[in-house]
């Protein structure tokens, strides 16, 4: 497939891209643009799909799977974190045959404790890093912040762009930047988080995303979840067509990850069928795709149950964490 | 671990999702809606209507003959006197019990419409409907507020309006007719089309329901037949045709040289415009939903994509892969894209103008599509190099075949653009602003638009030049249709 070799170049073409600053920005800036109106009615569109029966199952199955538990709160305790890993392996007592979650993420001075409550259970432990959320640190305090975090046992990096440097054009200092911090993960996968609501524009979504893959990106995920407004669909589309374009370009198959503000069951499915119809069911795994969460995962395990059962739960039957 | 389906290959295509088709009763015999009731036709012919996602016969309805429509036409010249002469503000309020109640039914008659029309539930309940409301409520607020409309300081109705309405869009072509109509103070004869005559007859209920005064609203179903009555009566004041070239020029000869007035919405052969810089991946969308919208059966369908020549491998790349992931099938499914074709006659005359692509050396590409076995259905094509002498780029093929076709300049585009017989609309898809606006003014075609396709609201007036015929239906012009601006009052 080479859909995306002709409209948006050759992977030559992307390699020459990163060499200066103004051959990046002209890259960056040569990218198709985004119309938000066409863009908002496509998800709106895609929001009608019905996920019923069998689908609906698996969807919400997959779901489970993908999500990456979430706890990063300044009150975060070892013993919060145990617990949270405790839900992660297990998250329905009722059901054994609900899998496991794919994460568990938490600020870096609590991988330790995640990396020991999830030791063999084949739940990860991705830790945030960067000065998160807002990156405004030293490069070399980053660095450092990612090298410890790596140490102590994350097998995944969740970094912030420098958002300041992007907004100001330096797209040079950010890709520089992602791949410090590539480097520094050493075999930990890396997700770079794009702020996506202090950029603003779709425009600036796609480069930013393009930016990201092109440092070396396994993720790229779209908020903190800090800043308001954090993932939307919209924005999710726009991600997925540039790791679908990404991959059609140079073979490399990007993940995507979408946290904050996603809450029910129903807002999950409505991205897993975006992930479905933009980059296509590859996507549809843990390697390609994650929800950034913590109250959603009861949500889907109610929905679960309804499922199963035919009935809806009392909230009181799922564990708060 | 149990019952987990493979999740390496999940189908979301397998899970149907129907509307219970129950939602709609259908009656199987269906009268005239002539002087606020149900009545039998004077010769007592029916014809059948048919489902055409399953070839079916659904109801057998009226045929309309001569003397049934001279009483439609009676019914409504008698109704006239008063409904033209009631507080405006009065009409505005049936106008708004009208619209309320189709919102309340809308459930219902959207899935009645998909099954007698053969288009997706999705479109009927998240268009047709919803803008058939909006139409009814945009025109009971303009009734009692015509002196405003720049026609004059007092505007007086026409009269009795015959009105003439296609089948691709049953219901919203009778609200774009009778909203109007009705708000003016003119009393109609509508007579749907032949193979969707449901939703009109559920509408003749909903004017029943609404108390809507005896006469102002009659419906007369039949064919080609009761068409030409209702054209040729001497009691109708202004005939409203929507629906084929072919068939306007004879009603335009046939209204030559009375005192009727008629407004003409014919066909289309829409350019769909894209250039090099345009917002590629809503281009996509845009061009998906220009012609395959409705199974193409639209008037304004962008059939004619010209694309710049230096884009169009990887537009017309993106365009096949999006069209991998249309579904085709079952219309009540409420994940289905692409629905049936109207009728046997509607699929033949695409499946031969596809033939006459192919002979003249288009060539075709269509996804990996089942068609169902029974109904007519057509799977989505693209025709690529095409000509602008081929046929598949002349003539409206209305039905879901997109021919693709490439330019070199701005010039060269609108020069493509406008060299049809036709004129109904356009699209234009860039991210330059300053190129919309000179590519506006230079498009001969009633509607522009721009970076988007098939948006329709009843504010923005919709109509044709040239072949695609004259008058305008929506917002404050299309009221010019229903109104004698120059009557003293």
């Amino acid at each position: 497939m080479t859909v995306a070799a002709t409209s948006i170049g050759t992977p030559g073409d992307l390699v020459s891209a990163t060499a200066s600053d103004s051959a990046l920005r002209r890259f960056l800036h040569g990218l198709p643009g985004v119309d938000q109106v066409g863009a908002e009615a496509r998800v709106g569109n895609l929001a009608t799909r019905s996920i019923k029966a069998e689908a609906k199952r698996w969807a919400l199955d997959l779901a489970v799977r993908t999500i990456d538990l979430t706890t990063l709160e300044g009150a975060d305790t070892p013993g919060k974190v145990r617990s949270l890993c405790a839900k992660a392996i297990q998250p329905d007592p009722d059901d054994r045959t609900c899998q496991s979650v794919a994460a568990v993420c938490v600020y870096p001075d609590l991988v330790a404790v995640a990396s020991q409550a999830l030791a063999g259970s084949g739940v990860a432990v991705a830790s945030v890093a960067t000065a998160f959320p807002s990156g405004r640190a030293r490069l070399d305090v980053k660095l450092t912040d990612v090298a410890g975090a790596v140490e102590a046992g994350a097998d995944e990096i969740d970094m912030v762009v420098d958002r300041g440097a992007f907004l100001a054009g330096r797209y040079g200092e950010v890709l520089d930047e992602i791949r410090q911090v590539k480097g520094a993960c050493g075999p930990a996968h890396l997700k770079v988080i794009l702020e996506t609501g202090e950029l603003a524009t779709l425009d600036n979504v796609r480069r930013a995303s393009w930016l990201a893959m092109a440092g070396g990106a396994d993720f790229i995920k779209t908020s903190t979840g800090k800043v308001t407004p954090a993932a939307t669909l919209p924005v999710a589309l726009v991600m997925l067509e540039a790791v679908r374009d990404f991959a059609d370009l140079t073979g490399t198959e990007v993940g995507v990850k979408v946290a904050g503000g996603i809450r029910s069951a129903k807002d999950a499915l409505r991205y897993l069928v975006v992930v479905h119809e933009t980059a296509g069911a590859e996507w549809l795994r843990p390697e390609r795709f994650r929800f950034g969460a913590s109250s959603l995962l009861n949500d889907v395990l109610m929905q679960r149950a309804k499922q199963r059962t035919g009935r809806y739960h009392s909230p009181d039957r799922v564990t708060i964490d | 671990m149990t019952a987990v389906p493979d999740q390496g290959t999940p189908t979301w295509a397998k899970a149907p999702s129907p509307k219970p088709r129950d939602l709609a009763p259908t009656h199987p015999t269906n009268g005239l809606f002539i002087g606020g009731e149900f009545v039998d036709p004077a010769d007592g012919g029916s014809f059948t209507t048919v489902e055409p996602a399953t070839g079916e016969r659904l109801a057998e309805v009226a045929l309309a003959t001569t003397p049934d429509v001279d009483r439609a036409v009676k019914a409504a010249r008698r109704a006239f006197r008063r409904w033209s002469s009631r507080p405006a503000a009065e009409r505005g309020r049936y106008l708004f019990r009208i619209a309320r109640i189709i919102q309340e039914r809308s459930r219902e008659l959207a899935v009645l419409e998909s099954i007698d029309n053969g288009k997706p539930i999705r479109e009927t309940r998240d268009v047709d409907l919803p803008l058939v409301a909006a139409h009814f409520f945009h025109h009971a607020g303009w009734a009692d507020k015509l002196a405003w409309a720049g026609l004059g300081p007092n505007p007086r109705p026409l009269g009795v309006a015959g009105q003439i309405i296609p089948w691709n869009f049953p219901l919203l072509m009778l609200s774009w007719k009778i909203a109007p109509a009705l708000a003016c103070g003119n009393t109609v004869v509508l007579k749907p089309a032949e193979t969707t005559p449901l939703t009109a007859l559920a509408f003749a209920e909903i004017c029943q329901q609404a108390d809507l005064p005896a006469g102002v609203v009659n419906i007369v179903t039949g064919a080609g037949d009761t068409g030409r009555a209702l054209v040729e009566h001497p009691g109708v004041d202004k005939i409203a045709f929507t629906g084929s070239t072919e068939v306007g020029k004879a009603i335009a000869r046939a209204v030559a040289g009375t005192a009727k007035k008629l407004t003409l919405e014919l066909g289309g052969k829409a350019a769909n415009v894209v250039f090099d810089d345009a917002p590629v991946d809503e281009a996509v969308e845009g061009i998906v939903n220009g012609i395959f919208f409705n199974q193409g059966h639209v008037c304004c369908a962008g059939s004619r994509l010209l694309v710049q020549e230096s884009v169009h491998d990887p537009v017309v790349a993106r365009l096949q892969r999006r069209l991998g992931t249309l579904r085709l099938g079952d219309p009540l499914d409420k994940n289905t894209d692409i629905g049936a074709v109207n009728s046997a006659e509607q699929l033949e005359r695409i499946t031969e103008l596809v033939a006459a692509g192919e002979a003249e050396g288009a060539v075709p590409w269509q996804p990996d599509c089942r068609l169902p076995e029974r109904g007519w259905w057509h799977a989505p094509t693209i025709f690529t190099g095409v000509a602008q002498s081929h046929r598949v780029a002349r003539e409206e093929i209305f039905g879901p075949v997109l021919s693709v076709l490439t330019f070199r300049t701005p010039d060269e585009a609108v020069a493509k653009a406008n060299n049809t017989t036709y004129g109904l609309s356009a699209g234009v898809w860039t991210e330059k602003g300053s190129r919309i606006l000179w590519m506006a003014e230079r498009l001969r075609a009633g509607v522009v638009w721009a970076n988007t396709f098939n948006r329709f609201d009843p504010a923005s007036p919709f109509g044709g030049y040239k072949e695609s015929g004259f008058g305008r239906e929506g917002g404050r012009q299309g009221l010019a249709s229903y109104l004698d601006a120059g009557a003293v009052g």
